[in-house]
C-alpha cells in the first residue's frame, strides 16, 4: 500500500491500474485461450474436428452442473448433490426406457422419449426441492442439507438395480422411445444436440440472471441476506429456485450420460458436484455468495476440461492430471483476491477524485 | 490547572492512494483532561485515530510519546503504551458471549492455557455495573442491541485500564440516559489521569464534556484550542468553513388525510415481558411524526412489526384506511410503506453491490415487464434520483461500500423513495453521518413532507426529535408515554416522559458532572 503513496497520485497508476484490471476481468478467458494454444501445439490432433466434437461433449456435461451450482453460490449456498441426482436421474431415465412403469396388474405403462425427458427432468427438480424445503423451511445449512441428499440419491441410484448397470437403452419405436439414444449421439447442422441444448440453458441462465428480477433478486440473497428481505425480496422463493434449478441442470446431463451410453450406471456422477464447484470458481463465482457470472462459469468450466482432455492426449499420467487441476484452481483464486482488491481501490480513487 | 501531553502528532501526514487523509497536522492529547476532535465525515478523524491506536503508520511526520518519537507497528504495540481505543465501527464477537469479547485476545489465564472464566466473568460484572447495566457476562453479544453493544466495546475499553482512550463516536447509538452513564465514567476517568479522546458528531455534547477542542476539515487543523468560550457556531463554523447550517425549516403546509394508523400493535418476547405494549398511533400525509425514547424502549421493534419482521406479533395496521393485510415484506412496500432502518450497513444496503443495484432492489417491478428488466429505464431512474438527492458519486456502477456514510445513507433513502411510498419509516436517519450530510437528509425529508409524505421517524437525540418533528411521540418500556403537538410540548416534558417507568432517576444535572 505504503509503495503506492505518490503525493500526485491518481492518473497515471489509475490508467495502468484499469487496464490491469481489464486483463484481471478477462482473465479466465486469456486462460482459456492460452490453454487451448498450449495444447494447439504440445498435442498431436487437438486441433481436429472430431477431436473438437468429443471434448466439448465432455465440457457441456460439467458446464451444465456448473451453471446450476453458479446460482446456487451466488445465494451464498452450495449443493453438493448434483453428482448424485445426475446418477439418480440416469437410472430413473434407465429403467424408464427399459420396463416404464409397472403396477404389478399384469400391464405397464411405457413412455415416449418427450415423456421421459419430462418425468426425469421432473425427478430432478424435485430432489432440488427437497434441497431447497430443507435449507429455507427446516433451517439446515446448504452444506449439510446437500449433503445429506448426495447420499440419499446415490443410495436410491443403487437401490433402483440393485447396483447393476441397466444395458442396451435402445428404446422401442413401437412406444416411440427409440429417439432417446439421439439426446447423447444426434446432431443438427453439424453440432452436437447436446451442444444445442448447452447453447440454450447457457442462454437463458445468463438471461436470467443480468436481465430479469429474479436474477437480480438471487445476487441480493448472496450479497447481504437479511437487507434483501427487508428489501421485499422473497428470499426463500429465491433460494428454492436456485436448488430446484441446480436439480434441473443435473437431471439434463443425468439424461444426457445415460443416452450417451446407451445404459445407465448408478455410479455414474460422483464428484461431478465438485467439477461443478470448481468451474463457478475459476469463472469468478464467489464462494461467500453475491457475486459470479454464467459466462465466466461456462469459460471456466472450458478451461477444465479442455486441460483434462489436453493432458490426457499429451499422455500425461493422470495423477499429475490431477495435481494440476488443483493447482489452476488455486491460482485462479488468488488471482480472483488480487482482482477484488484492486477493483476496490480503483472505485475508492474514482471516489476520492470526486471528493476534491 | 495544566494537563501534561502525554502524546502528540508533529507535521503529521498520511497519504492514501489518490487522496491525502492528514496533511501536515500538529495534534497534543493532554493527560487528565477530554480532548475532543470534531469534524465532517472524511475530515481525518479516523485517520488520525487509527495512526494513533497503531492500525496505521503515519506517511511523514513524527508521533510522540512523552517527548519520545515512536513507531506503533499494530494495535498491540499502541496497547503496550497504554493506548486503548473504541471504534466507531463495532468490532466484537457477536457468537461469543460479553466476558469472552471483553477479554479477547488478553485472557486471564492459569498455567498459561487455561481461559480463567470465573474470574472473567466477575471482572465483567464489575465492569458493568460501573456502566450502570444489567448485561450478564454470558449473554451473546449478538443477543444485544447496538447500543447495547456499544456499551460492551466500551467496557472492553476499560478493561485495559489504558492511559490514552479513544472514544470514536461512543454516543451515536446510545439514549440521553447511557450518555450521562458514559459522561460519569468519562469524568471519572479524567481525574484519574487518563487521556480522552472523545470523537463525535453532537456537538453540544462535545462542548459540554470537552476541555480542549481540535477541529479537523479535509486532513487540516482548522481550529485547536482549550473550550473555554466555544460554541457551537465556532466549531460548525470552522468544521464546513461557513455559517452555521441550522436544522431545516418547517415549510409550513397542511396536513391530509390520515394515511397510516396502528392499532393495539403488541410484541411478546421470551420472558413474558412485552417489547411492544400496547401501541396504537396515526399519521396524517404530510406529517412528520418523531418517536423519541431510550434504548430498549421498543421504536425499532414497532418499525420491524409493520415490516413484517416478528410473525407473531398482534395488533392491526391501517393504510389509507385499508386494512394492512399482506404478510410480506414486498407486499407491505407495494401498499405504500418503506423502511429506512437503523443499522446501514448490516440490512441497509448490499456492500459489495453497486450503487445502482441496491437503489433499485425495491422497485425493480418498476423496470420489468414481463421478466423483462429494462437496464436502461432502470439506470435513468436511478440517475433521477441521484441527482434529485445530490448523491456524490463517480459511477452508479462503483460499489455503495466506496461511499462515505453520509452517501450511503442518501442511497438508501434513494432505495426507499424509488418504491413511491406514501409512509416513510426511518429508524435514526442520521447516525454516524456528518453535520453537512444531516442536513441535507433533514431538508430532504421536509421536502418529502410537503410533497405529501407521511414521515415516522425514531431517533435518540433530543435536539433530532424537537427541531424536526410536527408530533412527538415517546416510548419508554414499549409503550407510548408521551404524544404532543410539538408546539405544545418542551425537552424537559419529552425526557420525563421518556423516564416513565424507569426506576431511578435518568436525568442527572450538567453540575455533577462539571465538577
Amino acid at each position: 500500500m505504503t509503495t503506492q503513496s505518490t503525493t500526485s497520485a491518481s492518473n497515471p497508476t489509475a490508467n495502468s491500474q484499469s487496464a490491469l484490471l481489464l486483463i484481471l476481468r478477462l482473465r479466465t478467458f486469456i486462460a482459456l485461450i492460452a490453454v487451448f494454444a498450449f495444447f494447439a501445439f504440445a498435442a498431436p490432433n487437438f486441433l481436429t474436428a472430431a477431436n473438437m466434437v468429443i471434448m466439448s461433449k465432455h465440457v457441456a456435461l460439467n458446464a451444465f452442473l456448473a451453471i446450476g451450482m453458479t446460482f446456487v453460490i451466488i445465494t451464498g449456498g452450495i449443493d453438493l448433490s448434483v453428482g448424485s441426482i445426475v446418477g439418480l436421474c440416469g437410472m430413473v431415465a434407465g429403467w424408464l426406457v427399459l420396463f416404464g412403469v409397472d403396477f404389478g396388474l399384469g400391464w405397464s405403462i411405457q413412455f415416449n422419449t418427450l415423456e421421459i425427458i419430462a418425468i426425469v427432468l421432473c425427478v430432478g427438480v424435485f430432489v432440488g426441492m427437497i434441497n431447497g424445503l430443507l435449507i429455507t423451511k427446516l433451517s439446515v445449512a446448504p452444506f449439510i442439507a446437500t449433503l445429506g441428499t448426495l447420499y440419499v440419491a446415490r443410495g436410491a441410484a443403487l437401490l433402483f438395480s440393485d447396483g447393476r448397470t441397466f444395458p442396451n437403452l435402445n428404446g422401442n419405436p413401437e412406444y416411440g422411445s427409440d429417439t432417446f439414444v439421439l439426446l447423447g449421439a444426434g446432431s443438427v447442422l453439424g453440432i452436437p444436440i447436446t451442444i444445442w441444448i448447452l447453447i440454450f440453458v447457457g442462454l437463458g441462465a445468463a438471461y436470467l440472471a443480468s436481465r430479469t428480477p429474479l436474477g437480480r433478486h438471487i445476487y441480493a440473497v448472496g450479497g447481504n441476506e437479511k437487507g434483501a428481505a427487508l428489501s421485499g425480496v422473497k428470499v426463500n422463493q429465491v433460494k428454492m429456485f436456485v436448488y430446484m434449478f441446480s436439480g434441473l441442470c443435473a437431471a439434463i446431463v443425468g439424461l444426457i450420460i445415460s443416452s450417451q451410453l446407451v445404459a445407465s450406471h448408478p455410479a455414474t456422477g460422483e464428484t461431478f458436484e465438485l467439477n461443478a464447484i470448481a468451474a463457478a470458481v475459476l469463472g469468478g463465482t464467489s464462494m461467500s455468495g453475491g457475486r459470479g457470472r454464467i459466462a465466466g462459469t461456462i469459460v471456466g468450466a472450458f478451461v477444465i476440461g479442455i486441460l483434462s482432455d489436453g493432458l490426457v492426449m499429451m499422455g500425461v499420467s493422470s495423477f499429475w492430471q490431477i495435481v494440476i487441476k488443483g493447482l489452476v484452481i488455486i491460482a485462479a483464486v488468488v488471482v480472483d483476491q488480487a482482482q477484488q482488491k484492486i477493483q476496490s481501490r480503483v472505485a475508492l480513487q474514482s471516489q476520492a477524485a470526486l471528493g476534491k | 490547572m495544566t494537563h501534561p501531553i502525554g502524546l502528540s502528532i508533529r507535521n503529521g501526514t498520511k497519504v492514501y492512494p489518490g487522496t491525502i487523509a492528514l496533511n501536515n497536522v500538529d495534534f497534543d492529547v493532554r493527560l487528565g483532561a477530554v480532548n475532543v476532535l470534531v469534524g465532517e465525515n472524511g475530515a481525518g478523524k479516523s485517520t488520525m485515530m487509527k495512526v494513533i491506536a497503531g492500525v496505521e503508520q503515519l506517511t511523514d511526520g513524527e508521533l510522540l510519546i512523552d517527548g519520545k518519537e515512536v513507531h506503533l507497528r499494530g494495535t498491540a504495540d499502541a496497547a503496550a503504551h497504554g493506548i486503548g481505543i473504541v471504534f466507531q465501527e463495532l468490532n466484537l464477537f457477536p457468537d461469543l458471549s460479553v466476558s469472552e469479547n471483553i477479554f479477547m485476545g488478553r485472557e486471564n489465564l492459569q498455567f498459561g492455557v487455561h481461559i480463567d472464566r470465573k474470574r472473567q466473568r466477575e471482572v465483567t460484572q464489575r465492569l458493568m455495573e460501573r456502566l450502570e447495566h444489567k448485561i450478564s457476562p454470558d449473554t451473546l453479544v449478538g443477543d444485544l442491541r447496538i447500543g447495547e453493544q456499544q456499551i460492551v466495546e466500551i467496557a472492553k475499553s476499560l478493561a485495559v485500564d489504558a492511559r490514552i482512550l479513544i472514544l470514536d463516536e461512543p454516543t451515536s447509538a446510545l439514549s440521553s440516559s447511557e450518555v450521562e452513564i458514559l459522561f460519569k465514567v468519562i469524568a471519572d476517568l479524567r481525574a484519574r489521569g487518563v487521556g480522552i479522546i472523545y470523537i463525535s458528531h453532537r456537538l453540544e455534547e462535545l462542548i459540554r464534556i470537552g476541555d480542549y477542542i481540535t477541529v479537523l476539515r479535509d486532513g487540516h487543523i482548522t481550529g485547536a484550542r482549550s473550550m473555554e468560550g466555544v460554541d457551537v457556531p465556532w466549531i460548525v463554523q470552522n468544521m464546513i468553513g461557513s455559517a452555521s447550517k441550522d436544522f431545516a425549516k418547517s415549510v409550513e403546509h397542511d396536513f391530509g388525510k390520515e394515511v397510516f394508523r396502528a392499532e393495539n400493535i403488541s410484541l411478546l418476547r421470551e420472558g413474558g415481558k412485552f417489547v411492544v405494549d400496547n401501541v396504537s398511533l396515526s399519521l396524517k400525509e404530510g406529517e412528520i411524526v418523531g418517536i423519541y425514547g431510550l434504548m430498549g424502549a421498543g421504536r425499532s421493534e414497532f418499525f420491524e412489526c409493520i415490516m413484517v419482521q416478528h410473525p407473531h406479533s398482534t395488533g392491526r395496521f391501517f393504510v389509507d384506511g385499508e386494512p394492512l393485510t399482506e404478510k410480506t415484506v414486498e407486499g407491505r412496500i407495494r401498499r405504500g410503506i418503506v423502511l429506512i432502518p437503523e443499522d446501514r450497513k448490516a440490512v441497509g444496503l448490499i456492500q459489495m453491490h453497486s450503487v445502482r443495484e441496491n437503489m433499485s432492489l425495491s422497485s425493480l417491478r418498476d423496470f420489468t415487464r414481463w421478466f423483462h428488466l429494462d437496464l436502461e429505464k432502470e439506470k435513468k431512474a436511478v440517475m433521477d434520483y441521484v441527482r434529485d438527492l445530490t448523491i456524490k458519486i463517480a459511477s452508479p456502477e462503483n460499489p455503495v461500500s466506496s461511499l462515505s456514510g453520509g452517501n450511503q445513507q442518501k442511497v438508501v433513502i434513494g432505495k426507499a423513495l424509488m418504491t413511491k411510498p406514501k409512509i416513510l419509516l426511518m429508524d435514526e436517519p442520521s447516525r454516524g453521518i456528518d453535520v453537512g450530510a444531516k442536513a441535507e437528509v433533514f431538508r430532504e425529508m421536509r421536502r418529502l413532507a410537503a410533497e405529501g409524505l407521511g414521515i415516522l421517524f425514531v431517533t435518540s437525540d433530543l435536539d433530532e426529535v424537537m427541531s424536526l418533528s410536527d408530533r412527538i411521540i415517546v416510548m419508554s418500556n414499549g409503550r407510548i408515554t408521551g404524544e404532543w403537538d410539538r408546539k405544545d410540548t418542551n425537552e424537559s416534558m419529552v425526557v420525563a416522559a421518556s423516564a416513565v417507568g424507569h426506576a431511578r432517576a435518568t436525568h442527572i444535572p450538567e453540575k455533577e458532572l462539571a465538577e
